[in-house]
């Protein structure tokens, strides 16, 4: 066998991993994509071994729920052909390995740098001298947009090729956000710190991003998480899913003019994210998920609380939707603007509400279940069009989703509050990988432990890392002035990325 | 059009009334109080994942604190945190809170230059800049925006342009890769200027203090108006703090 076949949270030693050659690892993991839309790369990354790097892929395969994993170890002085000149998902994944360690991908269609990471190979590559596509034309013109936009959003750089008020083209340069977080995992010692970075890595997506540290952590440690823990991140899960949804929706009313849209929408995520905080004592969960361990109980009374918010909520809510989604001068903005085919979702390999927008089911819930997934028979919600109306309507039916998900759960609270000893010590020279479906897709945390069990590899993948190169192909042919309601439609993470 | 009408009027009234008095709901980490218990002082110093508590007396930096909310879970006869998200000041060493401190963190007037005061009191447009931000702050400023909190009915808002602002707010560990687009915006906005800092990460580094992908360096060269902690910051934290501020007190 040239992989292992593993499952979502579980920990092999790294010794079980095939090594190839570089030829053979290449055909390998194309070979196990190429056909297969059931197939996706979740995770493609490398570190430092002595003078060599060791490549580690991981290829999810949704209808056998397990990963596959295989490892080749390379000379980074050599050249190698890249495998985005046969598939482009691991366009970004290679300039990634090619920015961080000088290794030469030759055939590669966009050999760019991805985030200027501090510690990146070539110190003469810096934010100012990014090579941007440009064109020489008289007709054309160029907008540059960012790193600081108009509103209080996060900063990246939009590069835009018009011909009139019409885009061309569209390069996005991120980087910006970068704070050396990977390497910070290393560096810290203690787990709380740990978590408190997995906190950080995207603030919209704290309960998303530490869970998957916490499950990560909980199979490195050989401890199982109990029934009571995964209610407790499913609930955290699906009510970051309803609040940011929900705030979204506000978001992309504000960008079509719609006032009304803008002001209830925004206003209906407060009692959503005010509920968090009445249970973990902070609006966005920080605080609240820890490995091995409920922090903040959640008593009967906390959910009745719920039960009443969401029974408030539900038809404001829903009477904002429904005028919104009749609204002719609201659809005529929102439908066939910014599309995306299935065809091109499927060769860029985006994740999450991404892909379902177009057709492409990806849905960590159902491909590679963990937390109490299974037992809400989760299934995923698709839209057929990849325009900005099928990324609203999923939010819309997602929230409803969740909505229906909670009152499940909350039928059956579990006991709380359990704290369970958290071995301090990893299995040594171990790997391990999970995934987690956040609002915005699926996250991949991958861990790698060394002799002594600590840490030696930690490795992030937001969905939004996937997801930039759907954005940019969505505002080809449209309007300019339709870039931010593109933009909000997808509202990708800044930092989630650049790290 | 008549539809619109009538979710205007389900909608109701949502603004906060009086954004100094009204009460967030359930758990709320803001203003810590410690007791004068005894502890062992370095076992509960060692806790921190954040290096914000000092011993003999014990204290709490807020300017370094995340709000875990670890130490009075470990420790609750020691520490105990309030709702009182009051906890902006002009002055870093009002952040420190100590052992049997229990008064309210606030802006202290005669150290407010007076321009500030003058020219800002009834009108205060920020410019926004995330540098390194995890964007939590950044939802909990637009947050104080929404209708809830409607932080612009005292004339505070955010604009798109720093040649519109009257001042800059941080957000964020500051980050090298960013460090140079923020001196341009600050150095783009007209004078008398202020320097906002927005959230623990913005005011310490948080938990990104001594990355080496950080650049700080802008915050040597600038002094700083207002320190607005939180992880993130309430927006209710985040409006006291501007009128704290900018305002007159009557
Ligand atoms: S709440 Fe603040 S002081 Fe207490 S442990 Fe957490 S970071 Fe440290």
């Amino acid at each position: 066998m040239n992989y292992i076949s593993i499952k979502n949270n579980q920990t092999v030693p790294i010794a079980d991993i095939p090594v190839l050659d570089y030829q053979q690892f290449r055909e390998t993991n194309i070979s196990l994509l190429i056909k297969h839309s059931d197939r996706h790369c979740v995770n493609y990354f490398g570190y430092a071994q002595g003078n060599s790097i060791k490549l580690i892929c991981c290829i999810a395969d949704d209808s056998t729920h397990e990963i596959c994993i295989s490892s080749c170890i390379v000379d980074p002085s050599k050249k190698f052909e890249s495998m985005s000149s046969k598939l482009l998902c691991f366009e970004r994944f290679e300039r990634e390995l090619s920015e961080n360690f000088g290794i030469t991908f030759v055939n590669h269609p966009w050999m760019k740098p991805v985030r200027y990471s501090y510690n990146r190979a070539d110190k003469s590559s810096v934010m100012d001298n990014y090579p941007f596509f440009n064109i020489d034309s008289e007709e054309l013109h160029e907008v540059g947009v960012g790193p600081i936009h108009a509103g209080v959003i996060e900063p990246g750089h939009f590069r835009f090729i018009c011909n009139g008020e019409q885009i061309l083209h569209l390069e996005i340069q991120l980087g910006y956000q970068h704070r050396g977080l990977e390497d910070l995992f290393l560096q810290k010692k203690n787990l709380l710190q740990r978590v408190t970075l997995a906190e950080s890595i995207a603030g919209d997506t704290v309960a998303g991003h530490t869970s998957a540290f916490c499950y990560l952590w909980e199979s490195l440690s050989g401890c199982d998480p109990k029934p009571e823990i995964d209610f407790y991140r499913t609930l955290a899960l699906e009510l970051e899913r309803i609040a940011i949804h929900t705030g979204d929706l506000s978001a992309i009313c504000t960008d079509i003019a719609y006032q009304l849209g803008s002001s209830v929408f925004g206003r209906l995520r407060t009692p959503i994210i005010n509920f968090t905080q009445e249970w973990g004592g902070n609006r966005l969960s920080k605080g609240l998920i820890r490995p091995g361990k409920t922090q903040f109980p959640f008593t009967k009374e906390l959910g009745d609380r719920l039960n009443e918010v969401l029974n408030t909520y539900e038809p404001d809510f829903n009477e904002m939707c429904t005028e919104l989604f009749k609204l002719p001068s609201a659809l005529s903005r929102l439908e066939r603007t910014g599309i995306v085919s299935y065809e091109d979702v499927l060769s860029i390999g985006t994740v999450g509400m991404s892909a379902r927008m177009s057709g492409l089911t990806r849905d960590i819930r159902t491909s590679h279940p963990y937390a109490l997934y299974p037992q809400l028979n989760h299934e995923p919600i698709l839209k057929h069009h990849g325009d900005v109306y099928s990324r609203a309507q999923i939010r819309r039916e997602e929230i409803w989703q969740s909505m229906s998900y909670i009152r499940q759960l909350l039928k059956n609270i579990p006991k709380s509050k359990t704290n369970y000893d958290m071995p301090n010590k990893l299995q040594p020279n171990a790997f391990s990988i999970s995934l987690v479906e956040g609002w915005r897709g699926e996250i991949c945390h991958c861990a790698i432990t060394d002799s002594d069990g600590d840490l030696a590899v930690y490795k992030v993948k937001d969905p939004s890392f996937h997801n930039w190169l759907a954005l940019a192909l969505a505002v080809r042919n449209n309007e300019i002035s339709d870039f931010p309601i593109c933009n909000k439609s997808f509202n990708l993470s800044y930092c989630g990325h650049d790290l | 059009m008549l539809d619109n009408l009538k979710i205007l009027y389900h909608q109701g009234k949502q603004f906060i009334p009086n954004v100094k008095t009204a009460k967030v709901p359930g758990i709320f980490r803001g203003r810590p109080i410690i007791s004068t218990q005894k502890v062992n002082e370095t076992e509960l110093a060692n806790l921190c994942p954040m290096h914000a508590i000092s011993s003999n007396p014990v204290a709490i930096d807020l300017g370094k604190c995340t709000f875990c909310g670890e130490c009075a879970l470990q420790y609750p006869e020691k520490i105990k945190f309030t709702t009182d998200y009051k906890i902006s000041t002009n002055e870093r060493e009002r952040l420190i809170v100590k052992e049997g401190d229990d008064f309210a963190i606030e802006v202290n007037p005669a150290a407010v230059r007076k321009e500030i005061r003058q020219i800002f009191g009834k009108s205060l447009k920020l410019r926004q800049v995330s540098a390194g931000g995890d964007n939590s702050c950044e939802w909990e400023l637009n947050a104080a925006n929404n209708v809830q909190f409607d932080m612009s009915r005292f004339g505070i808002e955010f604009v798109a342009s720093p040649r519109h602002a009257d001042g800059i707010a941080i957000t964020g560990p500051i980050t090298q890769n960013m460090a140079k687009a923020l001196e341009i915006a600050y150095n783009a906005t007209p004078d008398p200027k202020v320097i906002v800092l927005v959230g623990t990460d913005a005011i310490s580094g948080g938990i990104f203090a001594g990355s080496p992908a950080l650049d700080r360096s802008f915050l040597e060269n600038h002094k700083v108006d207002l320190y607005i902690p939180g992880n993130p910051t309430h927006p209710l934290t985040i409006i006291n703090g501007l009128l704290d501020l900018t305002r007159k007190k009557r």
